[in-house]
C-alpha cells in the first residue's frame, strides 16, 4: 500500500503530529502503532499536570492523550493498532506486521520519526550484585500499577530522580507501599523541581544526592540494597555504605530515545541525545524523513513535545506537497559552556518560520549565569538565569527577520556566562 | 524403581539423558532448580573450544576435541545456533612465543584441526580492533561460538520426548546404597534407581561425597561477564583470548551466536556455591584486563553483566567414571571449562559406561531430531508470512528488542519441558535479553504465562518459588 505521511508512533508525538499534516491539507496519512491503542505512555500516566501550555488547565495523561485521539478521529486520520514496524528502508518503504493482515509493506513519501523513548536498565547502569526479582524500571512498576491495579513491591528503594520514578514514588506511597529514599547519583535531581515537591518533600520521602546503589542482596527476590556516597568522580566512598532492607528498586536513571529503526534507514544521529540530527524543519538528514517528541531529544513536558510534533507534521505536510524548499545547508547551531547540544542542530533562513524555537538541556546546576546567543563571535542576547538545572529542558526564540538582518553567518552558538 | 537417576538438568546431564534416550532404560533427570540449564549451563561464555589448551591424553583434551567435531551435526539435528568462528590467541610479548608455540604444539598432539601461528599483520587483517601492542597469535579455525541454552534445553526437549523424565524442583538431600541400586531421598519423597549419575555441577562433590570415602572437593571458581549490544556485536568477529600475561590469566573477548559482543569471566575461587553477584570490583578488574586485548571495548554499549560459577576440581580434569566401591554410582565431575564443547561426546561416553555396567536393547522408535521454536526475527519475509496465516500470534511482537512474537513465547510454554517462569521464556525465546532487558516485555510476557498456563498474574514467577513479580494489589496494605 501507499500513503503521503507514514507515522511511527500513535503517541503524543506522532498524534500532534497527524493533526497538524492533517491541518496543513494533506489527505493521506498512516499512524502505525505497536500497542493496542492510540496514547502511547500517557495512557500510564494517571497523575494530573499535562496540559498547562497546550490546553491551559491541568490534565491527567490519558486526558491529554484523548484530547489528541479524540480530534485525530474527528479528522479521520486512519491508523492501524498492533502493527509493529520491522524494517524502513532509505527509499522510505516501511515493512510492517500485524495479526490481522500478516506481513506487508507500506510505501510512504514522507515518514515522521515518533517512537519515543525507553528507560535505562540495571544492566546498562552495570549496578553489581544477585539478579533477583523486584528489580524493575519506574515505567514498568508505573504500568503494574496504573494498568493492572498490581503492586510490584511493598518496601521500596528508588535509584535515580527522574520525572517517572518521583511521579512513582508518590503513587506507590498512596498505593501502600512503604517508598523509603530515592538515590541520585548526581549532585542535582534528574527531574523537575515541582516533581522533588509535590513528589517527595510532601511525603517526607528522603533525596540522597550523589548516592548510588552498589550491591544488591537477595538471590530470588530482592531483599536489601547498600547506598554509599559517591565522590566527585562518581566513585563510591568506602565507609559510606547503608544497608536498606526492601523488597523492590526501582530505577529512574534516564530515557534512551529509540532509533534503531532509524539508524537502519540511515538517519544520522546525535551522539548527545542518541536522537536524529535535525534542521530547522526537523527533517533529518535522510529527505523527507522528520522526528519530534522523545525519539528526538528526551522531553520533560508532553506539552512541548506536542509544539514540536506539529512542527514536524506541518513541515512533512509541506514537503509531500512540493512546498518545502530544498534543504540548504543552513547555520550550524552549537551549544557551549554547559549547554550540551541544541535541537535543531541548523537553521536555514529560507526554510525557518518567523520564530524558531531552539530547545536545549544544561549540564551542571547554574545558578544567577547568563544565556548568551552569539551570531558568530558576537553577543546578541544575553539573558539573566537564576537557576538552570540538567532536570528541565531550556529554550531560546530566534527570529528570522533578525537572522536575515545579520547576513551570512558561520555559526549561532548559545553558552552560558557567569554574570 | 527407576534405571537411571540423573542429578543435575544442566549442560551435561542433559547430553547423558538425551544419549541414554537412545536406550530403553527407564531414566529420570531431578534438578532442585524448577527450569533445566538454571546453573553453571546459563551463564558460561558460549565458547566451543578447539581443544588446543588441555594436556594431551586427558580427558579434558578428548571429550573437548570430540565435543567440538560432534557440535556442529548436532546442532543441525537438535535445531540450535552454532556457528564456527574460529578463534585466536594473542601473544603480547615476544619473550612469550616459546608459550605460544607449546600451545600449538599440544593442540597438534590433541589432534586439533588446522591450527596454526599468524604474525601480527594477519592478525590485524583479522581483526582491526584488536591491539596493536601484540606480537603474534595462534589460529584455530574449528573454534565456535553456541548458544548455551539452546544446546542444553534441545537436548533436554529431545530427551524428553524420547522418554526420559524430568522431575524439576526436586532437590537430592540424601543417597543411601542399597542392593541393587541407590536410594535417594529428596524435596519430593523417596526415588530408587539401579544407577546414578552424578551431573550436579558444582555440588557434584556432596553428592560424591555421600557414596565414597575418597572425598572430592569442587570449588565454585565465580567468572564475571559483561554483555554488550547487537550495535557493536562486529566488533571482534572470532573469539580472542589471551596467553597469560603479567596482568595475570586472560579474559576473552568475543561475538556470541546471537550477535552481541561478550567479554569474561574473571576466576575467582570462593566458598557459597550459590554466590553468583556481580561485584563492583570484578566488573572493573574484567574490563581491565579486556582492554589489554582491544582497548578500546565499547563499554558503553554494555546492556548487562552476569555471573557463573564453574565446577572446578582441585586437580583441573573431568572427572567420569563409575566411583570405586559405589557400584552403579558414576561421577560425572569437575566438568569445568571445556565443559559446554565437550558435553555431546560426554554424554556418548557416560552412554558408554553405562552400557558396560548395565546393558540395554535400543529403541527402535528413537527420535534423533527436533525442531526448535520459530525464529521470527530471522525468518525472511516469505517465511514470516507463512508463520502469520499458521498463527497469527507470530505476528504480535511482545520483546522489541529481540523481535519475539507472543507465538513464540505460547511456542516455549507448550513444548515438552515447556517454560514455566519468565527466565524460562527468556532463554528458550530471547524474550528480554536486549537492550531494554524486558523493561517493555516482562508485564506481557508475565500476562501471557498466565493465561496460557491458566494461573493469576500473581503466580508467576522469575526463576521458581520466591522470585514473584508481585506482592498484592493497590491499597491493600493500607
Amino acid at each position: 500500500m501507499k500513503t503521503g505521511i507514514a507515522i511511527i508512533g500513535g503517541g503524543p508525538a506522532g498524534l500532534a503530529a497527524a493533526v497538524a499534516a492533517r491541518e496543513a491539507g494533506v489527505e493521506d496519512i498512516l499512524i502505525i502503532e505497536r500497542d493496542n491503542e492510540l496514547g502511547g505512555i500517557l495512557n500510564q500516566c494517571i497523575h494530573n499536570g499535562f496540559g498547562l501550555h497546550t490546553f491551559k488547565e491541568e490534565l491527567t495523561g490519558p486526558e491529554y492523550a484523548e484530547r489528541y485521539i479524540e480530534k485525530a478521529e474527528e479528522l479521520r486520520i486512519p491508523y492501524m493498532l498492533h502493527t509493529i514496524v520491522v524494517d524502513i528502508g532509505e527509499d522510505k518503504v516501511i515493512t510492517v506486521m500485524n495479526k490481522e493482515r500478516g506481513m506487508f509493506r507500506i510505501e510512504a513519501k514522507a515518514v515522521i520519526l515518533a517512537m519515543g523513548c525507553r528507560e535505562r536498565s540495571r544492566g546498562a547502569l552495570n549496578i553489581p550484585g544477585y539478579r533477583p526479582a523486584g528489580i524493575y524500571s519506574a515505567g514498568t512498576a508505573q504500568r503494574y500499577v496504573n494498568m493492572e491495579g498490581r503492586m510490584p513491591g511493598k518496601k521500596v528503594v528508588i535509584l535515580g530522580s527522574g520525572d517517572i520514578g518521583l511521579i512513582m514514588a508518590r503513587r506507590m506511597t498512596l498505593e501502600g507501599a512503604q517508598v523509603q529514599v530515592v538515590a541520585e547519583l548526581m549532585p542535582y535531581s534528574g527531574g523537575l523541581k515541582r516533581n522533588i515537591v509535590q513528589c517527595l518533600d510532601d511525603y517526607d520521602i528522603p533525596l540522597k544526592l550523589s548516592h548510588t546503589v552498589i550491591d544488591i542482596k537477595g538471590k530470588k527476590r530482592v531483599e536489601g540494597v547498600t547506598l554509599a556516597r559517591v565522590d566527585e568522580n562518581r566513585r563510591p566512598i568506602p565507609g559510606t555504605e547503608e544497608y536498606y532492607e526492601c523488597d523492590t528498586l526501582l530505577l529512574s536513571c534516564g530515557l534512551i530515545p529509540e532509533n534503531e529503526l532509524s539508524s537502519q534507514m540511515g538517519v544520522e544521529l546525535n551522539p548527545v541525545t542518541s536522537g536524529p540530527v535535525v534542521n530547522e524543519s526537523l527533517e533529518t538528514n535522510v529527505e523527507g524523513v522528520f522526528a519530534c517528541g522523545n525519539v528526538l531529544h528526551v522531553h520533560d513536558l508532553v506539552d512541548y513535545v506536542s509544539g514540536e510534533a506539529k512542527l514536524a507534521g506541518e513541515n512533512a505536510a509541506a514537503y509531500v506537497k512540493g512546498a518545502l524548499p530544498k534543504a540548504g545547508k543552513g547555520i550550524p547551531l552549537k551549544g557551549e559552556n554547559g549547554v550540551r547540544y541544541t535541537v535543531p542542530c541548523t537553521v536555514d533562513t529560507e526554510r525557518m518560520a518567523q520564530k524558531q524555537i531552539v530547545r536545549f538541556r544544561v549540564g551542571d546546576v547554574y545558578r544567577d549565569s547568563c544565556l548568551c546567543v552569539y551570531y558568530n563571535d558576537k553577543c546578541v542576547s544575553r539573558v539573566k538565569k537564576k537557576v538552570m538545572a540538567p532536570g528541565e529542558m531550556e529554550q531560546i526564540t530566534l527570529l528570522k527577520s533578525k537572522l536575515q538582518e545579520a547576513g551570512d553567518l558561520e555559526s549561532i552558538t548559545i553558552r552560558i556566562e557567569q554574570e | 524403581m527407576y534405571d537411571i537417576v540423573i542429578i543435575g538438568a544442566g549442560v551435561t546431564g542433559c547430553a547423558i539423558a538425551r544419549e541414554l534416550s537412545r536406550y530403553q532404560y527407564d531414566t529420570v533427570v531431578l534438578d532442585k532448580n524448577s527450569d533445566v540449564c538454571e546453573g553453571t549451563s546459563k551463564a558460561n561464555s558460549g565458547i566451543v573450544h578447539a581443544g588446543f589448551d588441555n594436556e594431551p591424553g586427558s580427558m579434558m583434551a578428548k571429550m573437548n576435541v570430540r565435543g567440538n567435531a560432534m557440535m556442529e551435526g548436532l546442532s543441525k539435528e537438535l535445531d540450535f545456533p552454532f556457528k564456527r568462528n574460529g578463534s585466536l590467541v594473542l601473544c603480547f610479548d615476544e619473550k612469550d612465543m616459546g608459550k605460544l608455540e607449546h600451545l600449538l604444539e599440544k593442540g597438534r598432539k590433541n589432534g586439533v584441526p588446522g591450527i596454526r601461528i599468524l604474525s601480527k599483520e594477519e592478525v590485524k587483517e583479522l581483526e582491526p580492533n584488536v591491539t596493536d601492542d601484540m606480537v603474534a597469535a595462534l589460529y584455530a579455525p574449528t573454534g565456535g561460538i553456541v548458544c548455551p541454552f539452546g544446546l542444553t534445553i534441545a537436548m533436554a526437549e529431545n530427551a524428553c520426548e524420547n522418554g526420559v523424565k524430568f522431575e524439576l524442583d526436586t532437590e537430592v538431600m540424601n543417597i543411601i546404597p542399597k542392593e541393587g541400586g541407590y536410594i535417594l531421598e529428596t524435596s519430593k519423597g523417596e526415588i530408587e534407581s539401579r544407577l546414578v549419575i552424578n551431573a550436579a555441577g558444582v555440588y557434584a562433590d556432596k553428592f560424591h561425597n555421600m557414596v565414597s570415602d575418597e572425598k572430592i572437593q569442587i570449588i565454585p571458581r565465580k567468572g564475571e561477564y559483561c554483555l554488550m549490544d547487537k550495535k557493536v556485536g562486529g566488533y571482534v568477529t572470532r573469539t580472542i583470548f589471551q596467553l597469560p600475561t603479567i596482568y595475570g590469566k586472560g579474559v576473552l573477548i568475543t561475538p556470541t551466536v546471537h550477535g552481541n559482543l561478550l567479554t569474561g569471566p574473571t576466576a575467582v575461587d570462593i566458598e557459597d556455591k550459590e554466590n553468583t553477584q556481580t561485584t563492583q570490583e570484578g566488573l572493573e578488574d574484567l574490563l581491565k584486563r579486556v582492554a589489554v586485548s582491544v582497548p578500546e571495548v565499547p563499554t558503553r554499549q554494555i546492556i548487562t553483566s552476569f555471573t557463573g560459577l564453574r565446577a572446578h576440581w582441585t586437580e583441573h580434569e573431568f572427572i567420569i567414571k563409575e566411583v570405586e566401591g559405589a557400584p552403579g554410582f558414576i561421577d560425572v565431575a569437575g566438568i569445568e571449562s571445556p565443559g559446554l564443547s565437550s558435553s555431546p561426546a560426554i554424554g556418548e561416553y557416560v552412554a558408554q559406561l553405562v552400557q558396560g555396567i548395565c546393558p540395554m536393547e535400543k529403541k527402535a522408535d528413537f527420535v534423533a531430531t527436533r525442531k526448535g521454536i520459530p525464529n521470527v526475527a530471522e525468518a525472511s519475509f516469505e517465511e514470516r508470512q507463512e508463520l502469520i496465516k499458521k498463527n497469527p500470534a507470530y505476528a504480535n511482537v511482545v520483546c522489541r528488542c529481540e523481535v519475539v512474537t507472543e507465538g513464540e513465547i505460547m511456542d516455549a510454554i507448550h513444548r515438552p519441558l515447556g517454560a514455566t517462569t519468565v527466565d524460562g521464556i527468556k532463554r528458550r525465546t530471547r524474550a528480554g535479553m536486549g537492550r531494554c532487558q524486558s523493561g517493555f516485555c516482562a508485564p506481557k510476557t508475565v500476562e501471557i504465562l498466565a493465561r496460557e498456563l491458566g494461573r493469576d498474574i500473581s503466580e508467576i514467577t522469575k526463576s521458581g518459588e520466591g522470585s514473584n513479580y508481585l506482592t498484592g494489589y493497590n491499597k491493600e496494605d493500607i
